[in-house]
């Protein structure tokens, strides 16, 4: 693998976290608990969206076949996307969606932090740029995981049930591959041990704040980074990509 | 006998001091008298206002997941927030009159209050996507313009920041269909197709004829309401039907034409028999959208209740300080 070959499946697996978590969380409106919490969580769908185009226009410039944001996004099948598996595991509760923004948000606050530096500048400004904006995600994602932590009983139970239920997921943040190693090497890509250390830390803090319980760690589902999915998946792009697949020829 | 007598003359003066100002044209403010009858028919307005904004999230929220490139889902997604956003302003105007949110909600649930018949409309396909952009917002823009001017503070400020907003949505909506008459026969079918569902719901809206219109004369008297039903309409179909044309969309409607006489068009017989019958429950979407609203509303309530407790709980440990 060359290292203009792993920094394209690097961006693109980037770009597929923010494309398919902005998916789920847009699935929120409408249907959030109060109005503000409808805008706040479509606002932060916003983000990602501009943050997946950032990406994936990248990632097609460095594919070097012409593909657009959008041929990445639109035209794509289940087994060619790369996204983590906790990012496309449908909303579930409230609870739930407090939870996965929360254990993502966290781990993109450092992640976006050291990818600054990376030496790829494009790669390095993206970064700057998303780390200003999650740290909102990260704020809110926070401020209502104490909140329902603390809040009544029934709240506490739902959030603590949606901590465990995520957990097994966010092994594979930390996952490191043959290309990520590639990148390494040369600087471009983030040091994956330092940041699951401060994602640990951070992630135990506001649990305990929350006046839950910590997860135990048990086996960690993996896969996305080959490719392998849930089933989950599948649904999405069916619904994502409806249009642009019915009709091949049209522009919209 | 005196004291009575003297409150009399206190409302007496009151009332003078509001019909002045409304005479002057100057805005009615939260803190000076109005009256009942005032305050009822904006908390009526100002509420259906707000609902609407809020219930129309439904139908273009049905397709955030479909649109079909990242652009159109970015300008869907923010015009969505857009409006929702426009339903909290309206209601914290609303709010100034002396009703919770809470309550309003409430009575939207229980049929009290309404929200526009327009969104009991289904949206079908993606062109109706530009179609509610173009020809839902532009006829809300008509009316809105209009109450910028409208007698109540709140309100007007309200509809000012609203109307900068509803420019874009409209003028985004007819993006959508200019580049789908542009595209495929596919693509042309399916604005048509749009076009000839929405067009006569979005006449609707400006509400029954002149003649028929119940509420218009103390809305006007308090200078509530500026322009007329018919007047509000016949601006829109001014404006709309030159960009029809110009993106090669026909109007649905045999009897439309200009008359140079009036320097209007005049346009064909509107169904009121359909108006009435969505306005009374039997729409396609009526019983879906507020069962919707109602059961999202439930959903939530553990979520507001915890939120409520832990706020409770933060200040009572702030006392013991
Ligand atoms: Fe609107
Ligand atoms: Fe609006
Ligand atoms: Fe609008």
């Amino acid at each position: 693998m060359t290292e203009q070959d792993a920094l394209y499946k690097y961006c693109l697996r980037l770009g597929d976290d923010a494309l398919i978590h902005s998916y789920r969380l847009s699935e929120w409106c409408s249907n959030a608990p109060i109005l503000e919490e409808d805008l706040a969580l479509t606002n932060f769908a916003l983000d990602m969206i501009g943050r997946a185009q950032l990406l994936l226009t990248y990632a097609g410039q460095l594919e070097g076949k012409g593909r657009t944001d959008d041929d990445l996004a639109y035209r794509r099948s289940e087994r060619e996307y790369f996204n983590h598996l906790l990012l496309e595991l449908p909303n579930g509760d409230f609870a739930h969606t407090i939870a996965r923004l929360l254990f993502s948000s966290v781990w993109e606050y450092y992640f976006f932090n050291e990818l600054q530096h990376s030496r790829d500048t494009t790669l390095a400004a993206i970064a700057a740029k998303t780390v200003k904006e999650v740290k909102y995600h990260m704020a809110h994602a926070t401020d209502w995981a104490i909140r329902l932590g603390d809040g009544t009983e029934e709240s506490n139970h739902r959030m603590q049930k949606a901590i465990d239920d995520l957990w097994m997921y966010t092994g594979e943040l930390f996952e490191t591959d043959e290309q990520t190693a590639i990148l390494r090497d040369k600087n471009i890509a983030a040091d994956m041990a330092m940041i699951k250390a401060k994602w640990r830390q951070e992630i135990e803090r506001i649990i305990g704040e929350a006046t839950l319980t910590m997860p135990k760690d048990e086996y960690m589902q993996t896969g996305s980074s080959t490719g392998i999915h849930t089933e989950y998946l599948g649904h999405i792009l069916s619904e994502m990509q409806y249009l642009q697949r019915a009709y091949p020829e049209a522009t919209w | 006998m005196e004291i009575l007598e003297k409150t009399d003359k206190i409302h007496e003066d009151m009332l003078k001091t509001f019909e002045q100002k409304i005479d002057r044209g100057d805005a009615i403010e939260p803190r000076g008298h109005m009256p009942d009858g005032y305050r009822k028919h904006l908390l009526r307005q100002i509420s259906q206002h707000a609902h609407s904004e809020v219930i129309g999230m439904q139908p273009e929220g049905n397709w955030i997941t479909r649109a079909p490139s990242l652009r159109a889902k970015q300008i869907l997604l923010a015009k969505i927030q857009d409006e929702g956003g426009h339903g909290l302003y309206l209601y914290s105007a609303a709010e100034t009159l002396g009703i919770s949110r809470e309550e309003m909600i409430d009575q939207l649930h229980s049929g009290k209050a309404k929200y526009s018949n327009i969104f009991n409309y289904p949206a079908l396909t993606w062109a109706d996507i530009g179609a509610i952009g173009w020809l839902v917002d532009g006829a809300a823009i008509v009316n809105q313009v209009s109450l910028q001017r409208t007698s109540y503070g709140p309100y007007s400020r309200a509809m000012v920041r609203i109307c900068k907003e509803e420019s874009f949505h409209q003028r985004q909506g007819y993006e959508i269909m200019a580049k789908m008459m542009k595209g495929t026969k596919d693509q042309q079918a399916m604005a048509q197709d749009a076009m000839n569902r929405w067009w006569w719901p979005s006449l609707m809206m400006f509400g029954p004829h002149d003649t028929e219109s119940p509420h218009t004369g103390d809305a006007v008297k308090w200078k509530i309401k500026r322009q007329s039903n018919d007047e509000l309409r016949q601006k829109f179909i001014d404006k709309t039907v030159q960009q029809a044309e110009v993106i090669g969309l026909t109007i649905p409607d045999k009897d439309l034409k200009w008359n140079e006489d009036k320097r209007h068009y005049d346009h064909g017989p509107i169904n009121w028999d359909e108006f009435y019958r969505v306005i009374n429950g039997n729409g396609q979407c009526n019983k879906q959208r507020m069962a919707h609203h109602i059961k999202v509303h439930n959903a939530g309530a553990w979520v507001r209740a915890a939120a409520e407790a832990y706020r409770q709980k933060k200040e009572k440990q702030l006392l013991h300080l």
